[in-house]
């Protein structure tokens, strides 16, 4: 019955680091005379950088985002990818998806296969909601006679029937998105290839979204590949995953065991510092550099007691201007589970960030029980994520007094709250 | 051996285009030709009128300074009809050009997103392009009319007007082809853009768009201007409507054969393009 329906085999991609040119006709022109003419050296070889030509392949301007991947994927099965920034998993996406193409090894695929890397591709603010469904049914490859059958099931799903010949701009964001997801649900593929798209709209929404995905994969057999840094909602999806390290596949099984290689993965990573990590998402425009845990004093500290009031100091380093500035400080359980967040967009303002700057997220309660915890950092703008990391720092809660009362006791998951008790006395 | 549908793999050799897949993606070209009209439309009232003001501006200008001043000579037939009809089927052409030329850059968000075969892009342009010139050739048309009407003998149609289809036809392929080539370099050599600004500018000069080419005395000039495969288009649309111009099958041959070779060419540069374009922005 399992019959294998994507089969990768030796799959490579490999990014030159820059330009495969100079980038303009004008240096690549110059180059060529300079070198094979005049007998030069190349005008625009890097700075100290040893232009051997004889070790051309280990001069360090080939990259292998992807190396030799070999992976099968059987009927019905919903497998989740994990890994960390920058370990292949988005190139997977792209080689699956044919945004790109692979330089060695070969992809393939049993049944029409959809990818959502993004929803709504294709909407355009001026066009109204149904031709927009139209539009990005169609540019996911969808027949007009497919869409024109699916048209109502779309619009229930999403939501938006009263608004079906609105021009989208005047939608909020949540129910452009909704509507993008709709259309995604009802491509009806063999196999759908997700990235992490349910971790926009509100909570109803992405309820729906993954009941959908269940039912996709539960129901009608269909394959789902599905990428995401929450482990919570993979363990919840999945029933089995692939962790990806540097561009290979480094475990291939159940769901529990791969969250556990992931998790130790990244652990030895948090003691790295922050300026030297590259396993980031970066715009280049802004840049976290060192993290600090202070106390309420100022002073630095290693282990931060239970219910103490502390300040996260950030260190940001601008390159250039970046204006309304979102700054996520996410916190996670060794399973990977996120536990709570803090975010300036919510619960303050965005910042402009023009200079270098210290920024410090004051938590006046820490809630978290005795422990080691992981801190995810991401900044994003309007231009999407700025620079993004995980598994920042490792957090070390000891006990502490919580509740004023010196007595606090032993919780081995989950939060602590203030809260108070009051006898009612009727009336 | 166990059947795929579909197989990805590195390198398809520069003639593997399947022409199946986009045949299958048909109705997509008719959404973005669809969206094309929808935002031209809804963003102003007077969005096709513009499309007339341009032509009769450059008319107005060319009828001074080229009919006026440096009296150049119209072969006889009024000069606001020769000019009229020299940029309506110009404009095609430098409109499928210009609109096409920018394909990958300004796609790259979509491409990067999600596959469908690229070509779909510019003929979706070149194809939306057709409603431009349908304005502006209406335009053309009652202005004709009129000289048609009110003026005796200022204008001879002839039988070649049926060639029509073919002179738009022919004016796409170059429209697409070069458009179509431009892009796919321009991904890799980012100065070229400036090339487009003045590029299509300066062929139009090259070409008799303003001036007929029996003006051209034989010679050398001749020689190079009937090399230019746009000379039998422009002139033979001349001929079929004002009477006055060139043709002969022969150069029209000579032409389709050159659009042909051009939008072929195309065709493999941009397929080549497509494959890693968005690795490189």
């Amino acid at each position: 019955m399992s019959n294998t329906v994507i089969k990768i085999e030796n799959l490579s991609k490999i990014y030159r680091l820059g330009e495969v040119g100079t980038g303009t006709l004008s240096h690549d022109l110059n180059r060529f005379v300079r070198m094979n003419i005049l007998g030069q050296d190349d005008p625009y070889a890097k700075v100290g950088h040893v232009n051997d030509r004889t070790q051309k392949a280990e001069k360090g301007e080939l990259v292998a985002a992807l190396r030799d991947i070999n992976l099968e994927v059987k009927e019905g099965e919903v497998l989740g990818i994990i890994g960390k920034n920058g370990a292949g998993k988005s190139t997977l996406l792209k080689l699956l998806s044919r945004v790109t193409s692979p330089t060695t090894g070969s992809i393939k695929v049993k049944g029409r296969l959809a990818s959502l890397l993004e929803v709504g591709t294709g909407f355009h603010p001026e066009m109204t909601g149904r031709e927009n469904i139209y539009m990005n049914g169609t540019i996911m490859g969808m027949r007009k006679w497919e869409i024109d059958r699916k048209l109502d099931e779309i619009v229930e799903f999403a939501g938006v029937a009263k608004y079906l010949d609105t021009p989208t701009k005047r939608y909020s964001s949540g129910m452009t998105v909704r509507l993008g997801f709709a259309i995604a649900a009802h491509l009806e593929p063999e196999i759908l290839v997700v990235d992490e798209v349910l971790a926009v709209g509100d909570a109803e929404f992405q309820k729906k979204a993954i009941g959908k995905m269940q039912d996709v994969s539960q129901n009608q057999g269909r394959t789902v590949l599905f990428v995401s840094h929450n482990m919570g909602s993979i363990q919840h999806l999945c029933n089995g995953v692939t962790v990806m390290n540097n561009g290979s596949i480094i475990y291939r099984g159940t769901t529990d065991k791969g969250i556990e290689k992931y998790l130790n993965l990244n652990i030895g990573n948090t003691n790295k510092s922050l300026n030297e990590r590259t396993d980031r998402k970066y715009s280049g425009r802004i840049k976290f550099q060192d993290i600090n845990i202070l106390n309420e004093q100022g002073i630095q500290i290693d282990q931060i007691p239970t219910g103490c009031a502390v300040s996260f100091r950030l260190k940001i380093q601008a390159n250039t201007k970046v204006e309304k500035v979102g700054l996520r400080l996410l916190f996670v359980n060794t399973k990977g589970q996120t536990l709570f967040l803090c975010n300036n967009a919510y619960s303050s303002q965005l910042i402009n960030i023009n200079k270098d700057l210290n920024i410090d997220c004051f938590i006046p309660k820490i809630p978290l029980p005795e422990g080691i915890y992981y801190l995810h950092l991401t900044a994003f703008s309007e231009n999407g994520i700025e620079d993004d990391i995980e598994f920042v720092k490792e957090i070390q809660i000891i006990s502490g007094n919580f509740f004023e009362t010196g007595k606090t006791p032993v919780l081995k998951e989950g939060l602590f709250v203030d809260h108070h008790f009051e006898i009612d006395n009727g009336k | 051996m166990e059947k795929y549908d579909l197989i990805i793999r590195p390198k398809r050799h520069a003639f593997d285009i399947n022409f199946k897949e986009i045949w299958a993606y048909r109705d997509l070209l008719k959404m973005f030709v669809k969206r094309d009209i929808i935002t031209v439309y809804k963003q102003t009232i007077l969005g096709p009128i513009w499309f007339v003001v341009q032509p009769i501006l450059t008319t107005l200008i060319y009828m001074v300074v080229f009919g006026r001043i440096a009296q150049i000579s119209t072969d006889g037939t009024p000069q606001i009809l020769f000019y009229l009809a020299g940029i309506t089927i110009w404009n095609y052409f430098s409109e499928s050009f210009n609109k096409t030329a920018t394909t990958f850059k300004e796609n790259a968000n979509i491409f990067g997103k999600v596959y469908f075969p690229r070509l779909i892009m510019p003929f979706a342009k070149v194809t939306s392009g057709l409603i431009k010139f349908g304005i502006q050739f209406a335009f053309f048309m009652i202005v004709y009319g009129y000289y048609l009407f009110t003026q005796e003998g200022a204008v001879q149609p002839n039988w070649s007007i049926t060639l029509l289809p073919v002179y738009i036809l022919l004016m796409a392929m170059f429209g697409l082809g070069t458009g179509i080539i431009f892009t796919s370099w321009t991904t890799k050599y980012r100065d070229l853009t400036f090339l487009l600004t003045f590029g299509v500018q300066l062929l139009m000069y090259a070409s008799p768009v303003i001036y007929p080419v029996s003006t051209i005395e034989p010679g050398m000039m001749k020689d190079i201007l009937m090399l230019n495969p746009f000379t039998p288009i422009l002139e033979g649309f001349k001929y079929a409507f004002l009477g006055a111009g060139h043709f002969s099958w022969m150069s029209l041959g000579y032409s389709a054969t050159v659009a042909t070779v051009i939008l072929f060419l195309g065709i493999i540069i941009f397929h080549k393009t497509e494959r890693n374009f968005i690795d490189t922005v």
